[in-house]
């Protein structure tokens, strides 16, 4: 039972409850008619204290296409954060109002240190460079509807491993699959993190690093693209030296088995050439409209609506 | 030779590392209690060659997961009508609450105060624990 739950990690749900969890996004996904008013006369209160278009509209879209409806802001300037209220204070209150939060703020734990505080279900949407557990719902549900499952897949991973959070945690939920194989691809500077790897060794899931996407290509079943985040570097130098390091080309697609497919959290910058938007198996953009239907099945599941 | 007499009733704190009472003795806030307390750095030791010792001339509470942080090896004897009626060995706690700060800038705790924060240990050979809202690993 989710109902009454907050979502803060991927960790926070058993595979169980994850797989529960789409089976609902997929009933969504076939008949979305018939949840047009499941979440009638409920709020989401859709606090954002930095700015992410992509998530805030996807949470929002999630709710009005449940029948609910939608509070919340984008720029904190404009709250009584701006006064000096406490994220503590803000969760409090704004549960008096909404049904469920979603929260996305700059600083690491905010959305566990709100759900302490609030009276409803919390949603972390993004707490920094920390966790981002709606974007990885999205990403398994994408997987598993491309592949028929989430289990006996070799994922490459490429770009930037080192800071790529959503990377972190859809590798360490995938751990806990059957059959799982990694390989990640990345320069030197940007390669996996030491925590990452341990909880790979500790689960028995193989992988191995490599800094050749091409030669990569033909074993793999899913390619997870990542952008080298300019936020994240202490110098524009190294920032720059490292943005371009890998490119996905239609000329590399043709190395890739006819069934493998792309997927990338967005936004890119240029990590995968346009040309290869046209190719069938470019799937990043159905997994933007999966990241919609997975957090309705999230607001029906936390609200304890089936 | 320094002589410190027995003690009839109160709290040993015994087999510090030499230069660790000093820390010890400020986490405990000793500084600020009303009773006899001795602090003795770099007594000779059979075992330790030199060590650290406290005394304490009262029966106060003492938070044994700061020890348990700072030096897992100390000993903790109770004496009552001068005679040792209880001994306890520490280790180093698995989760310490309200005692570490956070020292990742990123981490809401630095942004506003939080009571009562859990550390979990994730390696006990570098005494590291893990913050319970950013997970950025910190120690003592």
């Amino acid at each position: 039972m989710l109902k009454g739950r907050n979502l803060i990690a991927p960790v926070d749900f058993t595979m169980e409850e994850i797989h529960s969890l789409l089976d609902l996004a997929d009933a969504i996904i076939d008949n979305p008619a018939a949840y047009a008013e499941s979440a009638k006369g409920k709020v989401l209160a859709s606090l954002f204290y930095e700015p992410s278009t992509r998530t805030k509209f996807s949470f929002d879209t999630a709710m009005l296409r449940l029948g609910g409806s939608v509070i919340g802001f984008s720029d904190p300037t404009t709250t009584s954060t701006a006064k000096g209220e406490t994220v503590a204070d803000s969760a409090k209150t704004i549960s008096q109002y909404a049904d469920i939060i979603a929260v996305r703020h700059p600083k690491e734990g905010t959305a566990l240190l709100m759900s302490r505080y609030s009276d409803c279900p919390v949603i972390n949407a993004g707490d920094g460079g920390h966790m981002h557990p709606t974007q990885t719902l999205t990403d398994l549900l994408t997987i598993r509807r491309l592949e028929g499952r989430l289990d006996h897949l070799t994922i490459g991973v490429c770009g930037d491993l080192k800071f790529g959070r959503t990377i972190h945690s859809l590798v360490t939920c995938l751990a806990r699959c059957e059959g799982m194989r990694f390989v990640f691809i990345s320069p030197q500077e940007l390669r996996m993190p030491d925590y990452v790897k341990t909880v790979l060794d500790r689960a028995g899931v193989p992988y191995y690093e490599t800094h050749d996407l091409e030669a990569s290509m033909p074993e793999l079943d899913i390619l997870y693209m990542s952008r080298v985040q300019r936020e994240r570097f202490v110098s524009e130098e190294e920032y720059l030296r490292l943005k371009d390091y890998f490119i996905l080309t239609a000329d590399k697609m043709q190395l890739a088995k006819p069934s493998m497919m792309v997927l990338h959290p967005l936004p890119r910058v240029n990590e995968i050439a346009v040309e290869v938007d046209s190719d069938p198996r470019a799937a990043y953009f159905k997994q933007v409209k999966f990241g919609m239907f997975v957090r309705m099945a999230l607001i029906l599941k936390l609200l304890g609506i089936e | 030779m320094i002589n410190v007499s027995k003690l009839k009733k109160g709290i040993v704190i015994d087999h510090i590392k030499a230069n660790h009472g000093y820390k010890i003795f400020k986490q405990l806030g000793l500084d600020r209690i009303d009773d006899t307390v001795v602090l003795m750095r770099n007594v000779d030791s059979r075992k330790m060659g030199k060590k650290d010792l406290i005394k304490i001339e009262t029966d106060v509470h003492l938070n044994l997961d700061v020890l348990g942080l700072i030096d897992p090896d100390v000993t903790i004897n109770y004496v009552e009508n001068g005679e040792l009626v209880r001994k306890v060995r520490l280790e180093l706690p698995l989760e310490v609450t309200g005692i570490l700060t956070c020292r990742n800038p990123r981490c809401i705790t630095n942004q506003e105060h939080v009571e009562d924060i859990r550390f979990r240990l994730v390696d006990p050979e570098t005494k590291e624990y893990a913050c319970e809202y950013c997970e950025a690993r910190t120690h003592l």
